[in-house]
């Protein structure tokens, strides 16, 4: 299973790719497998402000629907609008194309207390 | 849990196994929407081993099966199968299932597998005046299903059952892939296809052999989630979703099956004559959602605009043959009309959906 080691992750399942001030977020292989076939995300309108561990919208599969959860607090700037045509990148492309949302982190050095890939890792290898 | 023959199998092709009415079931292999396309296109095989198998024999078995449930089993012919239901004296569902016809005093039950129980129960109860033994094989009895527009031609290399004389909703005694098997054209999915019951470790053999010689057509192992999308565009009902003891016959659509006409009382036939007359206070409809979301089971439905919830849905799924959301909903009767607009509440949102025919997809 890809976990990449540049990544902070959460219990949830949300990866988090820290770019100076800004973090861009998405859900794990894992977690897009554990769903099956993506068919609808559902991301808020950029300008939008989260909590940590607050959901921020709703992914689909054929099977079910689910909430996915803001690693750490912070302002959406941007949302991949591809998805909306095209779920199916999240199953695809987890970590590259199938991105989410870019937040501007409230404290960009919380990272710091989200799993790093090592523990991500023990996380889903123990089910 | 429960495990089929084939569990390992299942394990080794990579499926995702869940807990499904107790038992370890695969949900999904490569992926829904593939899995539901092979079986639209080409061939799927799936194993529902799960489901149940009840055998009733006997001089009194067609006496007793008329009395136990709604339809006339008395007048099946020897090898044909019809869709039945076995309900409660108040007309609640307490099972859907197949009844085939393998000899003049020898029938085949297939009830759910959460069902089984109460079913050979309720049997057990039903037939005690007749001259009827109850035998519920379902843990000694394996089944594979093959659906789709290209099993005939995978199946007929592997059976000696003539399946060019083999109709829908008929079953046959013989071999299938070198296994004492019936040999059944009766399915959950839309498509032609075929269901092998087997012993429970000529599961495994058939299987294989299944997957091998169906690989030059594309064959693809599917998983309950396929089957699930699969009946839903069918228009077919699913036990607990459609169905259930709160639920009659009639509002589910299925009135055809309930024979008053029949010379044998049976339970619920009061109950039963009493809705037919009077008619169902809600009907099962189809719903095409026309914006985004998925509506899912438990869903409220509304009128346009108004707070006032009218039904709720009862299961729901992109559909991969259309391309859209489409959903299966009480509604009341008036409401219940193709072309009517109502809309389904999906977490925060209120989206659109049309009420549409039943069944939302049929083969060609």
């Amino acid at each position: 299973m890809q976990v990449p080691d540049d990544l902070r992750y959460t219990d949830d399942h949300e990866w988090l790719r820290l770019e100076g001030d800004e973090g861009v977020v998405g859900i794990t292989a894992y977690a897009a497998g554990e769903l099956g076939d993506v068919v609808f995300v559902e991301l808020p309108a950029p300008g939008t402000a989260f909590e940590a561990a607050q959901s921020f919208g709703v992914i689909e599969s054929v099977k079910t629907a689910s909430d996915l959860y803001s690693p750490l607090a912070g302002e959406v700037t941007e949302v991949n609008h591809e998805l909306a045509d095209r779920p199916e990148l999240v199953n695809d492309d987890p970590y590259g194309e199938g991105w989410m949302i870019r937040l501007r982190l409230a404290d960009p050095a919380a990272t710091d207390g989200l799993k790093d890939a090592q523990a991500y890792r023990q996380l889903i290898e123990a089910g | 849990m429960r495990q089929t023959a084939l569990v390992e199998e299942h394990r080794a092709l990579g499926a995702r196994l869940i807990d499904f009415a107790g038992w370890e079931m695969p949900v999904q292999y490569t992926g829904i929407l593939d899995e539901h396309r092979a079986v639209r296109q080409r061939v799927g095989v799936f194993d529902l081993s799960h489901m149940g198998e009840i055998w009733i024999s006997g001089p009194g078995a067609p006496a007793g099966l008329a009395a136990a449930l709604v339809s006339d089993p008395p007048r099946l012919s020897v090898g044909r199968a019809h869709y039945s239901m076995i309900c409660a004296a108040d007309g609640g569902i307490i099972d859907d299932l197949i009844v085939y016809r393998l000899a003049e005093e020898r029938f085949l039950l297939v009830p759910n597998a959460a069902n089984r129980e109460p079913v050979a129960d309720a049997l057990r109860d039903r037939l005690a005046g007749f001259e009827a033994a109850i035998d519920d094989a379902s843990l000694r009895t394996s089944l594979v299903a093959v659906q789709g527009p290209r099993a005939a031609e995978l199946l007929a290399g592997l059976t000696d059952v003539d399946l060019g004389g083999l109709r829908y909703y008929a079953i046959a005694e013989g071999h299938a892939c070198d296994q004492p098997a019936l040999v059944a054209r009766t399915g959950y999915t839309g498509e032609d296809g075929f269901e092998l019951i087997v012993e429970w470790t000529a599961a495994l053999p058939v299987w294989r052999r299944l997957m091998a010689a169906g690989e030059g057509l594309g064959i693809v192992a599917c998983g309950l989630g396929a089957r699930d999308t699969l009946r839903l565009e069918a228009g077919m009902p699913l036990y607990g979703n459609e169905l259930d003891l709160a639920t009659n016959p009639f509002e589910a659509g299925l009135g055809w099956v309930v024979k008053l006409d029949k010379p044998a009382d049976f339970v619920g036939r009061q109950a039963l004559q009493r809705i037919a007359s009077e008619g169902p206070r809600r009907m099962l409809a189809g719903l095409a959602i026309s914006g985004r979301g998925i509506a899912r089971h438990g869903h409220a439905v509304h009128l346009p605009g108004s707070d006032e919830q009218i039904g709720s849905v009862t299961s729901g799924a992109p559909s991969p043959t259309l391309g859209t959301p489409i959903a299966m909903a009480y509604l009341p009767p008036d409401q219940a009309r193709p072309g009517n607009m109502v809309e389904v509440a999906i977490r925060a949102a209120r989206v659109e959906a049309e009420v549409v025919p039943l069944p939302f997809y049929k083969r060609a």
